[in-house]
């Protein structure tokens, strides 16, 4: 047998039950005869519970009073647990890296359905750490200092709370908001359910507060660029988008869009939802953070013909003396440091568009409840007053739940909010117009303080709840009493009938959906999604704000959907997070890099050009590459690319990898 | 591309006038439309629930035929469109049963059995293949000022073989579009026309071909297309029957959508079918001369 490294390897193999999670499936016991046969291996062990007290104990009493200098642990997946048994592995006196994990839950237990291939394919996978292990050599780790400011990407309720909670602990914040304003979706809610306190003024105090702090610095209308960079240490690149008035000089004072060559507002306001108007030079509504003008180019006569009077610009130089429209703004490209960075880039609705059959985009009384929350908003398109698109007030209406939700042929899950805010409109929609409210509904779903309370007041109110999934909304009528009116066809499950229930206005209730360049997102950052496309959280229960990338968190409905209650509480946990990064100060860089053996460099220069994160530079001096040990990922490109062969990576050196598949192969 | 035209019963019998139509547009085109040679029943209907296997062969056996041509094989009944995609279906995924007809199509002297051949709607094939920017700059008679209901029926659109969407299709009101017409938007698209529950339970089939005239007669149609055999023969025979017991009198000729194609082309009216409606369906030409 090789000596590897040198010294003669004594190594444990400890093999986890994971309750019946690994041992459900694998003969774990037969494992451990096997791995006790194999060269080197002075103990080897099952436990239960591995990763437990007890369990790593073993692992330090083993290396004490067995002298081990190799430890193998057989259990779930090095993303759960590879810190842990590295820190016993230390703790029992030997350096961590001496220490390899095989990864026998996620690549075996829950994969393999018969368990003899199972048992076969573990014992495969520890004979290859067995082999393996004897390269190892202990390494050391490299502490880096953490940059202390926070860049948040989303300036929703998440991103905002996250902000001004970083920035009350004296944190430097820069926060990125891709619209004209801060405030997200919450911005355009009237209420909020289930207390119905009015959005605005819960969310208005604390917008402003964002502006006016002096830790955060604000990014509206930009986008990010690029990431790069590591824990600790990462540099933004943030694309300023013209909005062609200038910041530090506009006022918000209207003047400019009272004197727009458009006499009355003429295009459809994206903030309310397409169902109000604004002129292309246009603040987004009135209490818009920040308060600040803008140009759309796509309306407006100068960019299209480039003969426009510019009557705004004459304005707000003449009238307002701030000459703040600037027609030749172009976009800017602004870096930033930071240590850490929290995503929460939240959610699109459900477009309705791709269920025909409920008529929405072909018939106008039908509505998205984005277009309702805009309709009761007492500063929205009508002034609180629910009117419909033909100007007449509804007298019946139907409320469709679960629109693109729970439906298989579109989004499998719950959206977790569509139950709670529809109750909410309903009632709203019921106290403004006297109008009777129909819920058609799967099921309610109102777990959530006061929630389940909100249901029962509702329906004392005299709202109606029809259980049942609605087959389509038409303007087939066949009654008197349908004329004129669209009917909702629904089979009511629980009288067991089919029924026709004629109404004038019928509100989808979309769900919610990831963002459509959330794979886009992911790739810059460098996190997981799931296959839904909502960003993934490290551990569903007990990492739920941090990602697979360190120094990155995640807060609000881009990781699944989730109410305001929810996403405030996440949002503060992700700030957390990042405080303790940034006031530990610095951090443990992983090993696992490429090092250059100066002996065999003959400085080509081949590996600079290739290095994907610029880490390796030339020393003129001694005529050899060199690599920066803080910016190289351990990605392997160079390590293959070198002619000399001169390029090794830590934990994964030539020798490692074949003695690996050496043993994969022996069983 | 090259199309197998599979008529089924109903094109030889009571839908005609859907072969006359079908045949003289394709001819418009220019495209060759060559009979399956020795075809037999689709399988349709009762054969399926009496004995699923044997029903199977008879609709593979049209299936092995066309393996031999080259080219995709048109059924225009709606009921042979969705037998036959199923049956194919049914073999791709069941390698059992696929094994178990492919010999007995062997006993019959039919070596092969590709299931990858497709069977397509003609609405289907002129939407998709042949385009509506094509047809668009075919039509000689441009049917301006046609008000015309497009009726789907149930069995074209069902979710599996959809070359549209199974609820709110929209492939005959474009084509419609592209020959002149004014299509009329309505929510009945692929509502039931009563089937062969006219034949059974007459007094249902009647108040489901009722439904469908009341409507098109209240957004103002002057005709109903029709894609299906069975469709048009409960719209137009039951017509009589459904005006008098809903006492509301209804004239409306129900055409065949390739009827209409074939007159937009420029084909002769004599030629396709219009003498074997029972609703006199000349008069819809007339109207737009």
């Amino acid at each position: 047998m090789k000596q590897g490294n040198g010294t003669v390897p004594r190594i444990g193999v400890y093999v986890c039950h994971c309750g019946t999670n690994i041992a459900g499936n694998v003969d774990v016991k037969a494992v451990v005869d096997f791995a006790s046969k194999l060269p080197g291996v002075v103990v080897a062990r099952e436990y239960k519970y591995m990763c437990s007290d007890p369990g790593q104990s073993l692992i330090k009493n083993d290396i004490r009073e067995k002298n081990l200098n190799r430890v193998i642990v057989a259990s779930c997946s090095p993303h759960l647990h590879e810190h842990t048994f590295r820190h016993a592995t230390l703790e029992g006196g030997q350096n961590p890296y001496l220490f390899h994990m095989v990864n026998i839950r996620e690549q075996v237990s829950w994969v393999t359905e018969d368990k003899m291939s199972a048992t076969e394919k573990a014992k495969a996978l520890v004979e290859a750490a067995v082999y393996r292990v004897r390269y190892h050599e202990a390494l050391e780790t490299k502490e880096v200092p953490v940059n202390p400011d926070v860049l948040i990407i989303g300036g929703g309720i998440a991103g905002i709370t996250a902000a001004l909670t970083l920035a009350n602990a004296g944190k430097k914040v820069y926060l990125v908001e891709r619209d004209y304003s801060i405030g997200g979706h919450m911005a355009k809610f009237d209420k909020t359910f289930p207390t119905l306190d009015c959005a605005s003024c819960i969310l208005t105090p604390k917008m402003t507060a964002v502006k006016d702090h002096p830790n955060i610095h604000l990014f509206t209308y930009s986008e990010i660029l690029e990431i790069d960079g590591y824990v600790g240490n990462f540099t933004a690149r943030i694309l300023k988008k013209p909005r062609y008035v200038i910041e530090d000089r506009c006022i918000g004072c209207y003047v400019c869009v009272e004197h727009c060559v458009y006499k009355t507002p003429k295009f459809p306001s994206e903030f309310d939802e397409g169902l109000g108007l604004r002129k292309p030079v246009f603040i987004p509504f009135p209490q818009a953070v920040p308060l600040i003008a803008a140009i759309d180019p796509e309306t407006c006569i100068e960019f299209k013909s480039h003969r426009c009077k510019k009557t705004c610009q004459e304005a707000c130089r003449d009238l307002v003396g701030r000459d703040a429209i600037d027609f030749t703004q172009r976009e800017e490209v602004v870096e930033v440091q930071v240590g850490a960075i929290i995503v929460a880039t939240g959610f699109k609705t459900f477009d309705a568009r791709r269920i025909p059959e409920y008529g929405y985009g072909r018939y106008p009384n039908v509505y998205t409840s984005l277009e309702i929350e805009r309709l009761v908003n007492s500063s929205g398109p009508t002034g609180g007053e629910i009117v419909m698109r033909d100007g007449r007030k509804p007298k019946r209406v139907g409320i469709i739940h679960c629109v693109g939700s729970r439906d298989r042929n579109f989004n499998p899950w719950c959206s977790r909010v569509c139950c709670m805010y529809s109750l909410k409109l309903a009632h709203l929609v019921r106290e403004r117009t006297g109008a009777e409210v129909y819920n058609f509904y799967i099921d309610i779903r109102t777990p959530g303080k006061g929630y389940e309370e909100f249901y029962e007041k509702l329906m004392q109110e005299g709202v109606h709840f029809i259980r049942g999934k609605v087959a389509e909304v038409t303007d087939w009528t066949i009654t008197p009493e349908e004329t004129g009116k669209l009917v909702i066809r629904v089979e009511d499950s629980l009288v067991g009938v089919v029924r026709r229930i004629p109404v004038d206005m019928v509100i989808l209730s979309v769900g919610l959906e990831p963002r459509d360049d959330a794979e886009e997102v992911r790739r810059q950052l460098n996190i997981s999604c799931s296959s839904e496309g909502w960003f993934l959280e490290r551990h569903p229960k007990l990492a739920p704000v941090s990602t697979f990338t360190d120094g990155i968190f995640i807060a609000g409905a881009c990781q699944g959907p989730k109410d305001i209650p929810d996403t405030v509480a996440q949002a503060g946990a992700a700030a957390a997070e990042a405080l303790a990064l940034i006031d530990r100060g610095s951090v443990e860089l992983e090993p696992n890099i490429a090092v250059i053996d100066e002996q065999k460099c003959s400085g080509c220069h081949v590996c600079i050009a290739l290095c994907p994160y610029s880490a390796i530079s030339f020393n003129e001096e001694k005529n050899v590459a060199v690599i920066n040990e803080a910016l190289c990922k351990g990605c392997g490109v160079c390590v293959g690319t070198c002619p000399s062969k001169a390029i090794t990576q830590q934990l994964f050196t030539d020798e490692e990898l074949l003695a690996e598949i050496e043993g994969v192969l022996l069983v | 591309m090259a199309y197998v035209y599979y008529p089924g019963c109903s094109l030889k019998g009571t839908g005609v006038s859907y072969e006359k139509s079908l045949l003289a547009t394709f001819k418009r085109l220019n495209i060759p439309l060559q009979e399956l040679d020795d075809w037999n029943c689709c399988g349709a209907t009762s054969y399926m629930s009496i004995s699923e296997e044997q029903a199977l062969l008879l609709s593979a056996r049209n299936l092995a035929l066309a393996s031999e041509n080259n080219g995709d094989i048109i059924a225009p009944c709606s009921a042979c469109y969705m037998i036959l995609n199923r049956t194919a279906n049914i073999l791709r995924d069941d390698r059992t049963l696929r094994q178990k007809i492919v010999e007995k199509l062997k006993n019959v002297g039919l070596e092969h059995l590709d299931l990858s051949v497709r069977v397509r709607h003609p609405l289907d094939v002129l939407v998709n293949d042949v385009g509506l920017d094509t047809i668009r700059s075919a039509v000689v008679n441009k049917l301006t000022g046609l008000r015309v209901f497009p009726y789907y029926g149930c069995l074209i659109v069902r979710p599996g073989n959809g070359f549209d969407h199974p609820t709110y299709p929209t492939s005959l009101d474009r084509l419609l579009e592209a020959l002149g017409c004014e299509v009329i938007d309505h929510p009945l698209k692929t509502r039931c026309c009563g089937g062969s529950l006219t034949g059974t339970l007459e007094e249902v089939g009647v108040r489901l071909v009722y439904i469908l005239l009341k409507e098109a007669k209240k957004r103002g149609a002057h005709t109903l297309a029709t894609l299906c055999a069975l469709c048009q023969f409960n719209l137009d025979v039951y017509q009589e029957k459904a005006a008098r017991k809903y006492n509301e009198a209804f004239d409306f000729p129900i055409l065949f959508f390739t009827q209409l194609v074939a007159f937009a082309l420029g084909a002769n009216p004599r030629d396709i079918g219009l003498e074997h409606h029972f609703v006199p369906a000349e008069q819809v030409f007339e109207m737009v001369r």
